[in-house]
């Protein structure tokens, strides 16, 4: 009896933290929010998170897009060849591409690269006292660290899967036409056939809401850090954790909403 | 004048402020002592507003500042500086930016204005000409000195201080009590130091307060704490640990 008040005790502790998160980082998005209408608006700051966000998650984008492409035609060309159907190896590629691998696995390799430097930074501020420093002299930390930081991940990871989407159907095209011998005008007919505008954008809208849901739980896990190095590391791998969870969970709603 | 009246505070069960009551004179420094955990930086941060307190009133020039909303309590800031513990250099940037961090934020000087002030700042500390170093490749006791030239660069009237000579070597120790001595004499201002370090409070404190367990139980000149026959207070100023205060 008592090993089940326990269970439903640490069940019940869980939840309210759960939802006492939520809380917390839909808080830190409106006040991120309200600053962000506020001028000025510090581009500077901006700017900087947009290269390290963007610019510098490029290389690890284009390898995952690229080799994503390319094994996607050829698992789907085995498949397909099965009932003769390999000419649609292209539209496959780039539907998954648009759709569905370029935004979430774009925004898993940010979340990875630099959900968890945002936990990390923001997250060494606070326990060395940066953050209360920039409250001391009177500059907002949400204004100045965390907003910089949402506007950059929602701009940058969209224009991250647009790299990714070209990519992966580029090596689909490269393993498809050029290894495995589809005719190169029945590969690309059809993905000019089937992939329609929408999949593309709708596939930039999921990925710029994952950038929002990346950038917003690594602040809020960092901005929250208790603890030295310890809490860092512990904030950092949650971070990635959550981060990496709520995109594939939202993906699915998102997905079942636009699509 | 800062007036802390009847301050209180806990975290979840544990009281850590327990009706302070202080008045920090204008012009003058104040030495806040008390064992390591005993609220000393508690107090502090809540002179600047970083917390809240449960209840009581932080009077700064007569305006109590637990009431204000964000926006009117960072135009309250801008008359503090502040140097912590570990100096809380941004890392990201170097010694010329974290300097002129508040010229930027909140004047209107132009670039090469705020590198003139970085630079002065820089030499009432003892540290010209290391605008491009990094916090990274400061010692600890150059972190301080850059962090008490970033808290006096927008000419604040108030200056607190989070254990300055924690963790420095004799020399050093003694070159940041003389620092604190000069700045505050040469820019009038009124000073605010949290120390345990009996040596320094008596050389760099006007006056000085005991904080135990949550309340100021001596207040008084450097005369008059030595003089002072309170137990506790006597306990603390010898390290000794027979008395009042429980240390095992």
């Amino acid at each position: 009896m008592k090993r089940i008040a326990e269970s439903l005790d640490n069940l019940g502790r869980s939840v309210l933290s759960g939802v006492e998160q939520m809380g917390g980082m839909l808080i830190l998005l409106i006040s991120a929010l309200s600053w962000m209408l506020r001028p000025p608006l510090k581009l500077r700051n901006i700017i900087k998170q947009m290269e390290f966000v963007g610019v510098k998650s490029t290389f690890v984008v284009v390898l995952t897009g690229v080799f994503t492409g390319m094994v996607l035609a050829l698992q789907s060309y085995h498949g397909f060849r099965l009932f003769s159907a390999e000419s649609l190896v292209g539209s496959t590629v780039a539907l998954s591409m648009t759709r569905e691998l370029g935004p979430v696995l774009t925004s898993l390799m940010v979340t990875a690269r630099a959900g968890s430097a945002m936990a990390a930074e923001l997250g060494t501020m606070r326990v060395t006292e940066q953050i209360d420093a920039l409250y001391v002299m009177a500059a907002n930390p949400i204004k100045y660290l965390v907003v910089p930081r949402i506007a950059a991940s929602v701009l940058m990871v969209p224009i991250l899967t647009a790299i990714s989407d070209f990519l992966g159907i580029l090596g689909g095209y490269f393993v498809g036409v050029i290894l495995l011998d589809i005719n190169e005008g029945i590969f690309l007919d059809n993905i000019y056939k089937y992939v329609e505008l929408e999949d593309i954008y709708n596939g930039l809208i999921k990925a710029a809401f994952f950038g929002l849901l990346l950038s917003v739980i690594g602040c809020y896990k960092g901005f929250n850090t208790r603890g030295g190095a310890e809490g860092v590391g512990m904030a950092t791998t949650e971070a990635v954790v959550i981060a990496s969870v709520s995109i594939l969970v939202a993906d699915y709603f998102l997905t079942a909403i636009m699509f | 004048m800062i007036r802390i009246v009847d301050l209180h505070k806990s975290f979840r069960s544990q009281k850590v402020l327990d009706g302070v009551n202080l008045e920090i004179e204008d012009g003058k420094t104040t030495v806040i002592i008390g064992r390591s955990g005993g609220g000393k930086s508690v107090l502090l941060k809540h002179i600047i507003g970083l917390l809240k307190p449960d209840s009581g009133q932080i009077l700064v020039d007569d305006m109590d500042i637990v009431k204000l909303d964000d926006r009117e309590l960072n135009e309250v800031r801008k008359k503090f500086g502040m140097l912590f513990q570990e100096g809380a250099l941004f890392d990201s940037m170097n010694v010329a930016e974290n300097v002129g961090f508040s010229l930027r934020e909140h004047t209107k000087m132009k670039e090469d204005e705020i590198r003139a002030v970085v630079a002065e700042k820089l030499r009432a500390v003892g540290l010209a000409g290391i605008e491009e170093k990094m916090p990274s490749e400061l010692s600890g006791g150059m972190r301080k000195r850059v962090a008490l030239a970033r808290a006096i660069a927008i000419n604040p009237q108030i200056v607190l201080f989070d254990e300055p000579t924690t963790g420095l070597d004799p020399i050093m120790l003694e070159a940041i009590n003389q620092l604190i001595i000069d700045t505050q004499r040469n820019f009038g201002l009124t000073c605010i130091v949290i120390s345990h370090d009996v040596e320094s409070i008596f050389k760099i404190g006007h006056k000085i307060a005991m904080l135990y367990e949550g309340k100021i139980i001596e207040y008084g000149t450097p005369e008059e704490i030595r003089r002072s026959t309170n137990p506790v207070l006597q306990q603390f100023l010898t390290g000794s640990i027979e008395g009042p205060i429980q240390v095992l």
